[in-house]
C-alpha cells in the first residue's frame, strides 16, 4: 500500500515536471525513400549514433535528444509538407535535407518558424538566400565544380571532355561549375548535355558521347545515373571515364558498376575517416557494422554542432543557439566547423577521389 | 548514318520492353476497362525475383549462361503471374460492378503497396547482378564510330518476336482466346453463354503479368540493376504507348511501345536528351487530336 502511494506521488511528480524535463526534439530529413534512400540510410545511421552518445554522457543541457525523421524522398514538395510537420512537432534542430532541390524549399519553412538547421546540401542557392537559420557544414558546387573542373581540364587536356547533368538543382548547378572552370582553363568542351534522372535507359547518351569520340564525362547527379550510365558504356565499347561530385562517395555505385567503377573520380571534402581524432567514433560505427562513408559522419558532425553550441549558449532558443553557431568554432568529428555570415562553412577544402576496387583515396594514392 | 543504326538498334530494344509491359496495359483495358496502374510495379517485382534467382544460380554454381537465363526466365514468369492473380483476386475483382473510379484508386493503392513491400523486404538500395550476357557483334565502323549490337540487346529482339507471335496465336486461334474476347465485347452475354467470366479474367491478368516478367528479366540482363522504383517510369512509359497505339489493341501495344523507345531514341541522339519525354507526350497529343482510339484502335460504338 505504501509502496502503491509512492509510486502514484511519483508519476505526479514526474507529470508535473514533465514540461520541464521534455526531450530536446531534433530532427533529421532526407530521402528515407525513393531512389537515393542509400544516402538517408547513412544520415540516419551517423544521426542515431550520435544522439545515443550524447545522450549516453549527459545530453544536452541535462536532457536526453530525440530524435525525429523525416522523409522527402528527394521531391521538394514532400520536402515541404516534411518541414510543415516538424515545425508543428516543434523541433529545436533540423539536419536536412539532402538533395539542395528539397532544402531550398524546406528551409524558408524553417526559417519562418525559427529552426536552426546544418545541411550537406551544396547548391550555392541554399545559402544565397540571406536566411539567418542555415548553416552549411558541406562545401558548396561552385567550390567542388573549380576543384573538379581545373583537375579534368589539367589532366585531361589532350582527351575530348564533355559535361553532362541531370537536370536537378544540384547536378546542373555543379555541372555548370564544372563547364565554367574547364571553359577557364580554355579547353574546349566536346558536349554539353542533359539526361533524364531515374531513367534505366542511357544508351542515347553513350552513343552521342561515342560518335563524338568523348572519353571523360563530369557530370552533375546522383550515383544511380553514374552506374547506369558506366555499364552501358562499357556494353557499348566505350572507355569512359567520369568525374562526378560528393554524391558519387556512395558504395552503391561500386556494386551496380562492377569493375567499370574503377574510372570513377569524384570530389569531396577531406575523408572525415582520415581524421585521427575521429578514429575512436569510425572504429564504433564499424562495431556497429557501419561503414562511415559518404555522409555518416556528417550527420554525426551535425548532432554534435547542436550539443556544442546549445551547451555554449546555455539555451536552446533559436536566437541564442544561431547566435552561438555562427559565432563559434566546434570540434566535430568531421574537423572544426565554424561558418561565415552566409552560413557557409569555413574550412570546407575539396580532393579529388578515386575510386579503386570498391574503396575510394584521394587521386594518384 | 553509323549514329544513326545505332540508335534504331537501342531505339527498338527499348521499344520492345515498352511494348511487352504495354500489353499488360491494354490488355486489362480491353477486357475490364480500367487501367491497373500497379502493372509497372508487377514488372518491377519480376525483375526482383529475376535478380534473386540469379544470385541463387550463381551460389549453386550454374555457370551455363542459357541454362540460367532459362531457369530465371521460368521462375520469374511462374511467381509473377501468381502475383498477377493475387492482386487482380485481392484489389479489383471485390470492386467489380462498383463506380469506375474505385478499382483506379485501388490500382493506385496496390501500386504504393508493391513498391514499399519491396523496399522494406530487399531495402532501398539497388540491387545490382554481375554482367550475364557480355560482349556483341560489331556490326560496321564508319568514320572510326563501331555499331555494336550487344548479345543482349539481340536476346530482347528475338524474345520479344517469338512472344508477339505466340501471343498472336494464342489470343486469335485458341478458345481462351475466343473466351477472352468474348469477355471483352460483352461480359453478361459471355457469362450467359457458360464461359466463366472471372476466370477469364483472372487467367489475362496473369497472362499480363507474365509478359511483364519476361520484360523484367530482359532488363534486369540488359541492364544489370533493379530497384523498387523502376516499375514507377517504366509503367507510365508503357502505358504511354498502349494510349498511342490505340488502348484494347494488341498489335497496337507493340507499336507504340517501339515507336516510344525509337522517338526516345532518335530525339536523344540527334537533339536533345533534355526534352526527350517532351518529345514523346508531343507526339502522343499529336497522334490523340487526329486520332483520339491511339493508331490501331477502333473507335467505340456506341451501341443502340
Amino acid at each position: 500500500m505504501c509502496k502503491n502511494i509512492l509510486l502514484a506521488g511519483c508519476s505526479l511528480l514526474a507529470l508535473a515536471a514533465s514540461p520541464v524535463y521534455a526531450d530536446h526534439l531534433v530532427a533529421i530529413a532526407g530521402p528515407m525513400t525513393g531512389q537515393y534512400a542509400s544516402a538517408g540510410d547513412q544520415i540516419r545511421k551517423g544521426a542515431e549514433l550520435a544522439i545515443a552518445d550524447i545522450n549516453g554522457k549527459a545530453g544536452v543541457l541535462g536532457q536526453k535528444l530525440k530524435l525525429e525523421i523525416g522523409d522527402d524522398a528527394c521531391d521538394p514538395k514532400q520536402a515541404v509538407s516534411v518541414a510543415n510537420a516538424m515545425a508543428n512537432k516543434k523541433i529545436i534542430f533540423m539536419h536536412g535535407h539532402w538533395c539542395s532541390s528539397s532544402t531550398i524549399p524546406a528551409s524558408d519553412v524553417y526559417n519562418e518558424a525559427q529552426i536552426p538547421m546544418a545541411t550537406v546540401s551544396t547548391n550555392p542557392q541554399v545559402t544565397e538566400r540571406g536566411l539567418k537559420n542555415i548553416f552549411r557544414i558541406m562545401g558548396r558546387d561552385d567550390q567542388q565544380g573549380l576543384v573538379a573542373g581545373t583537375y579534368l581540364a589539367d589532366t585531361f587536356k589532350s582527351k575530348k571532355i564533355a559535361v553532362v547533368d541531370d537536370k536537378s538543382a544540384y547536378g546542373k548547378g555543379l555541372a555548370d561549375e564544372i563547364a565554367k572552370a574547364i571553359e577557364g582553363k580554355k579547353v574546349k568542351l566536346a558536349l554539353r548535355e542533359s539526361v533524364t534522372a531515374g531513367e534505366k535507359d542511357y544508351s542515347a547518351l553513350v552513343s552521342k558521347l561515342k560518335s563524338a569520340g568523348v572519353e571523360v564525362m563530369a557530370y552533375g547527379g546522383y550515383h544511380t545515373e553514374v552506374a547506369l550510365i558506366l555499364r552501358q558504356a562499357q556494353q557499348a565499347g566505350l572507355k569512359l571515364t567520369i568525374m562526378g561530385g560528393d554524391t558519387l562517395t556512395n558504395s552503391e555505385l561500386v556494386t551496380a558498376a562492377g569493375a567499370a567503377s574503377d574510372n570513377v573520380l569524384f570530389t569531396f571534402s577531406p575523408d572525415p575517416r582520415k581524421n585521427p581524432a575521429a578514429a575512436d567514433i569510425v572504429k564504433r560505427f564499424r562495431d556497429a557494422k557501419v561503414e562511415p562513408e559518404g555522409y555518416v559522419m556528417y550527420a554525426y558532425a551535425a548532432m554534435q554542432l547542436f550539443a556544442q553550441a546549445a551547451e555554449k549558449a546555455k539555451s536552446t532558443k533559436y536566437a541564442d543557439l544561431e547566435k552561438a553557431m555562427r559565432g563559434g568554432s566546434f570540434d566535430t568529428v568531421i574537423g572544426k566547423l565554424s561558418f561565415d555570415a552566409k552560413g557557409d562553412n569555413k574550412l570546407p577544402g575539396f580532393m579529388v577521389y578515386r575510386w579503386k576496387g570498391g574503396k575510394y583515396d584521394y587521386v594518384g594514392k | 548514318m553509323a549514329l544513326a543504326l545505332q540508335q534504331l538498334i537501342n531505339g527498338l530494344t527499348l521499344g520492345a520492353v515498352y511494348g511487352l509491359i504495354a500489353i499488360g496495359y491494354t490488355m486489362v483495358y480491353g477486357i475490364i476497362g480500367m487501367i491497373n496502374f500497379a502493372h509497372g510495379d508487377i514488372y518491377m517485382v519480376s525483375a526482383f525475383i529475376a535478380v534473386t534467382a540469379f544470385t541463387l544460380l550463381a551460389s549453386l554454381g550454374i555457370s551455363s549462361v542459357p541454362l540460367a537465363l532459362l531457369t530465371v526466365l521460368v521462375m520469374s514468369v511462374l511467381f509473377t503471374s501468381v502475383y498477377g492473380w493475387a492482386v487482380e483476386r485481392t484489389a479489383y475483382r471485390p470492386l467489380r460492378g462498383s463506380t469506375r473510379l474505385a478499382p483506379l484508386i485501388s490500382a493506385i493503392g496496390m501500386s504504393i503497396f508493391l513498391q514499399n513491400m519491396v523496399q522494406l523486404t530487399q531495402g532501398a538500395r539497388v540491387k545490382p547482378i554481375p554482367p550475364v550476357l557480355v560482349g556483341g557483334f560489331d556490326l560496321l565502323t564508319v568514320d572510326g564510330f563501331t555499331v555494336h549490337l550487344a548479345y543482349s540487346q539481340l536476346l530482347i529482339i528475338v524474345v520479344t518476336v517469338a512472344l508477339m507471335t505466340a501471343f498472336s496465336y494464342v489470343i486469335g486461334r485458341t478458345s481462351f482466346g475466343r473466351q477472352q474476347r468474348a469477355c471483352e465485347q460483352d461480359r453478361t452475354m459471355t457469362a450467359l453463354l457458360g464461359i466463366n467470366v472471372d476466370r477469364t479474367i483472372s487467367l489475362t491478368f496473369m497472362l499480363g503479368a507474365m509478359l511483364a516478367a519476361v520484360a523484367g528479366v530482359l532488363v534486369t540482363v540488359y541492364y544489370g540493376v533493379v530497384d523498387f522504383y523502376i516499375g514507377f517510369v517504366a509503367g507510365i512509359k508503357a502505358f504511354t504507348a498502349a494510349v498511342l497505339g490505340g488502348i484494347g489493341s494488341l498489335p497496337g501495344a507493340m507499336l507504340g511501345g517501339l515507336l516510344i523507345g525509337l522517338i526516345e531514341a532518335f530525339w536523344a541522339a540527334y537533339l536533345s536528351p533534355e526534352y526527350k519525354d517532351v518529345a514523346t507526350f508531343s507526339i502522343l497529343i499529336l497522334v490523340l487530336m487526329f486520332r483520339p482510339s491511339g493508331l490501331l484502335g477502333r473507335p467505340e460504338v456506341e451501341k443502340v
